[in-house]
């Protein structure tokens, strides 16, 4: 087992734009929005920077490829830039190149930035991606809303829970999301709703209706990482730490082969456990005290507890209409309002995940603050489809912890 | 061992259109559809033509039959999708029909399928005829009205034949009842009665003397007497005129399917096979520009063979719609607002289409051969996880396999020409698994565990560049439910 990147990076600057439809905003102009605010926080300059990330995953309805666009908008001293993609984990996948290279020693400071504008697109909803050239000829023209559906008929079946109580408890994790992004200023969708206004929206796919699923939006979300002994030499005290960054990509298993049940992410358990051993938790129910999952869906959110190994197999629909993951429960889930309110501007959101841990640690959340002041957190990037994906997992504490 | 019809079998699509729906959005400007507002017609679904059709009657023709025997494949239509491309090259794929097998298109008249059948009789080997024809008329018009869409496959060859070819006589002559240029969309026909005297009345009593005469038989001898035309009382006329006894003329199954064109001969032939009785004659006519007339004797009756439903089996399965913008849009008879989700390129590269068409178009995956593991698409290392052997899959076909529902969704967000998009995994009864569309389902009753089959159809329509590619989509099981 290799010994992981616990507590060798910390994070010293994070920033992140406003999400929602920016229509007045390049996709550059979201890029230096997110970085003014970083980088201020980091209390450096652009040329102590030694290398960058960045992560889009739609390049092509906004900044096309390569890392050019994030080297001109920050006009990056001709340092080593990386665009990475990766589905919805591209954002995650930015940090740990970032985490990763500065972990390894090849730089000192490094920045990762996603940044996605999404609403060019002249629809709603996420733009059908290019899915492979054989891909085209076999696979449904399935959505995102479609594919993530898949999971409730499995999980229905699986757990013998009938439509109506899935619904429901998919129901509170919307309602509750939006309650979080209310209370957020930079949340794309900031009103509240009721448990009614879900259960009669429009259906999308089946057993999706409109405020199952998350809002497609515009932002960009970046992070600033050192080492902890330079981070100190920047007259940083409280310092937040990596304390693991996990990948599992479907390898064709759950797509081709039938051990696996379509009723959860077999991704998702195995990033699980193997963040859980780099960061040195055992019991995530009872070490962690904070979550952002990936809820591009409500049933992925619903799942997504399970593969986490926070709820009991089957007992996700329990703790979530107890309130357990609500922001005043035992472990907020999208204390910020989520995908679902935040929004979900692809590329960004695994970073914007990040700086909503950042804040909530270090008490900078305001209205939304966590009284107790998070000290181990976790975030969660799911892209791709239930039985084809890419699982992104980090975790994020208090140096020492 | 006699040379004659193997097997046979037919495609109806089961969406039908009660001809009142079309009667009723069109009699403000053609009072007398009203008059011929009876009845229902067989309509393709979005995804079918006549190629999907072709594959669905010859899947249904060769259920117990072995494959790699055929050595011969036509396919006879009027309303092949593609001019300068193999149609039969793709049916005969989608078949896994040997490629050493001779593939012939065969068009240009309605009597395509009676011509095709013909030479077929005169060929050594096992020759597949299949008819089929999925015909697009002007909205309001009586061609609308009394056609259908289907296709009826035959299988001829040595073997214990179910009827065998007694006469046969043929005529050519340039006569144009209609006719449909490479400029045109829709036939252009001439008055009726016209087309009655002087081409049915004309041409066929004297052909069906010549053939009867020519095997020593007499009008007296034919039980089943096969002519397509929708025109009313017209088959009985020619019956009477060649001396054949009234009871004979067979049903033209106008009332639950509609004139299928190219493929109607041989359709009514199949069905006259379904019913006929060891020893009786069955006398099938084709005509357009001239006349073919085939007699059959009856060699056995049409056994019992599973996961084969024949033309009653599939008249019996049906689903009526009634939407009639609906039947335009999947005509192409009407410019629907699509959205700009359906601006989607739908480019299929060529190259990467022939280097996967076993992949594709005869829905073969692999057998990995150290662990058994089943699997889609073949690959070089298997998908067992407790395997992962390196290039040891065999060819595993799935097009005949019964799938079952894992997961699915009906979606609306995404583009179908027939919203919502109903797909789903389908895992196969003794292994592999496909994300796959599903297509004649009904949203409402989807559940995990139904039993699918697969089913040739239309993928996508590349409306750019004039292409349309071909998948297989999980169907609920004629054979099989939960």
């Amino acid at each position: 087992m290799p010994q992981g990147i616990r507590d060798k990076v910390a994070i010293v600057g994070m920033g992140c734009s406003k999400f929602g439809e920016r229509w007045d905003m390049e996709a550059s102009d979201l890029m230096v929005e997110a970085y003014s605010e970083a980088i201020a926080d980091a209390g450096i300059e652009t040329r102590q920077i030694d290398a960058a990330w960045l992560a889009t995953a739609i390049e092509e309805q906004h900044v096309g490829k390569s890392a050019v666009p994030l080297a001109t908008a920050l006009r990056l001293p001709y340092i080593p830039v990386t665009r990475v993609e990766n589905f919805c984990a591209s954002g995650t996948e930015a940090f740990r190149g970032a985490v990763y290279a500065v972990a390894s020693g090849a730089a000192d400071i490094a920045l990762a930035l996603g940044v996605e504008k999404l609403k060019d697109t002249g629809y709603g909803g996420l733009p059908q991606r290019g899915r492979g050239t054989l891909n085209n000829m076999t696979w449904p023209n399935l959505s995102a809303p479609g594919s993530f559906a898949q999971l409730a008929a499995a999980y229905r079946a699986k757990h013998d829970i009938t439509a109506a109580d899935l619904k429901q408890s998919m129901a509170h994790i919307s309602v509750k999301s939006h309650d979080n992004g209310a209370r957020n200023p930079k949340a794309h969708l900031r009103n509240r709703i009721t448990i009614d206004t879900v259960l009669k929206a429009p259906m999308i796919a089946e057993p999706l209706g409109l405020y199952d699923c998350c809002g497609v939006s515009d932002g960009a979300a970046c992070a600033i990482v050192t080492t902890p002994d330079i981070a100190r030499g920047l007259g940083k005290h409280d310092l937040i730490s990596v304390k693991a960054i996990q990948l599992a990509v479907s390898n064709g298993q759950e797509a081709q082969h039938n051990s696996w049940d379509g009723s959860y992410f077999a991704t998702t358990r195995i990033a699980a456990t193997r963040a859980y051993h780099e960061a040195g938790i055992q019991k995530p129910r009872d070490e962690i005290g904070l979550i952002e999952v990936h809820d591009c869906f409500s049933v992925t959110e619903l799942v997504t507890m399970e593969d986490l190994h926070i709820s009991p197999e089957g007992g996700a629909i329990r703790d979530v209409l107890d309130g357990f993951y609500d922001a005043a429960g035992t472990i907020p889930c999208q204390i910020d309002g989520g995908l679902k309110c935040f929004g979900h501007p692809i590329g960004a959101s695994g970073l914007r995940m990040i700086y909503e841990m950042y804040l909530q640690m270090l008490g900078r959340a305001g209205e939304r603050q966590r009284s107790d002041l998070p000290r181990i957190g976790l975030t969660h990037n799911l892209g791709g489809f239930p039985h084809q994906n890419v699982c992104s997992i980090s975790i994020v504490g208090h140096l020492g912890t | 061992m006699t040379f004659g019809i193997l097997a046979c079998g037919a495609y109806i699509p089961r969406l039908r259109l009660a001809r009142r729906v079309i009667a009723e959005a069109n009699s403000w400007i053609n009072p007398s559809l009203k008059g011929q507002a009876k009845g229902e017609r067989a309509i393709c679904n979005w995804d079918e033509d006549s190629v999907t059709m072709a594959v669905a009657a010859g899947r249904d023709a060769l259920a117990a039959h072995d494959r790699t025997a055929v050595t011969a494949l036509y396919i006879a239509s009027t309303t092949l999708p593609f001019l300068d491309r193999l149609n039969a090259g793709i049916v005969g794929e989608a078949l896994t029909l040997p490629p050493g097998a001779q593939a012939l298109d065969i068009g240009g008249s309605q009597r395509a399928g009676t011509s095709a059948l013909s030479n077929a009789l005169n060929n050594a080997g096992q020759t597949l005829v299949v008819a089929t024809e999925n015909r697009s008329a002007r909205a309001a018009s009586p061609a609308e009205m009394i056609s259908g869409d289907a296709a009826a496959a035959i299988l001829v060859g040595e073997g214990n034949p179910l009827a065998r070819l007694v006469a046969s006589a043929t005529q050519t002559a340039d006569f144009v009842d209609h006719y449909r240029t490479i400029e045109s969309e829709y036939d252009y026909s001439w008055e009726e009665r016209w087309v009655r005297d002087t081409g049915y009345m004309a041409i066929i009593p004297p052909l069906i003397t010549r053939c009867l005469a020519s095997a020593g038989l007499t009008p007296a001898d034919v039980s089943h007497f096969c002519l397509p035309t929708a025109l009313p009382r017209v088959a009985n006329a020619v019956a009477k005129a060649a001396g054949i006894a009234d009871a004979a003329v067979a049903d033209n199954l106008h009332a639950g399917c509609g004139d299928t064109g190219a493929a109607h001969a041989l359709l009514m032939l199949v069905s006259a096979l379904e019913r006929a009785k060891p020893g009786e004659r069955i006398l099938a006519v084709g005509f357009g520009q001239g006349a073919d007339v085939l007699l059959f004797e009856v060699m056995a009756a049409m056994p019992a063979i599973a996961g084969r439903l024949g033309v009653s089996g599939h008249l019996t399965r049906r689903r009526e719609e009634t939407n009639y913008t609906k039947f335009l849009a999947f005509n192409d008879n009407i410019e629907i607002e699509r959205g700009m989700r359906a601006e989607t390129d739908k480019l299929t590269p060529l190259s990467a289409l022939w280097r996967n068409h076993e992949t594709v178009t005869a829905f073969i995956g692999g057998k990995c051969e150290t662990c058994g593991t089943l699997q889609f698409p073949k690959s070089r290392i298997c998908v067992n996880p407790n395997c992962n052997a390196v290039d040891t899959q065999q060819p595993h076909p799935f097009a005949d396999t019964i799938g079952r529902i894992n997961s699915y969704t009906a979606d609306r967000l995404t583009y179908s020409p027939d919203p919502p998009a109903c797909y789903g995994m389908i895992q196969f009864d003794g292994g592999g698994r496909w994300m796959m569309d599903f297509t004649d389902v009904e949203p409402d009753a989807l559940t995990v565990g139904t039993a699918m089959q697969m089913t040739f159809r239309i993928k996508d329509i590349d409306a750019q560049r004039g292409f349309r590619r071909y998948f297989w989509k999980a169907a609920p099981s004629n054979a099989e439910s939960k």
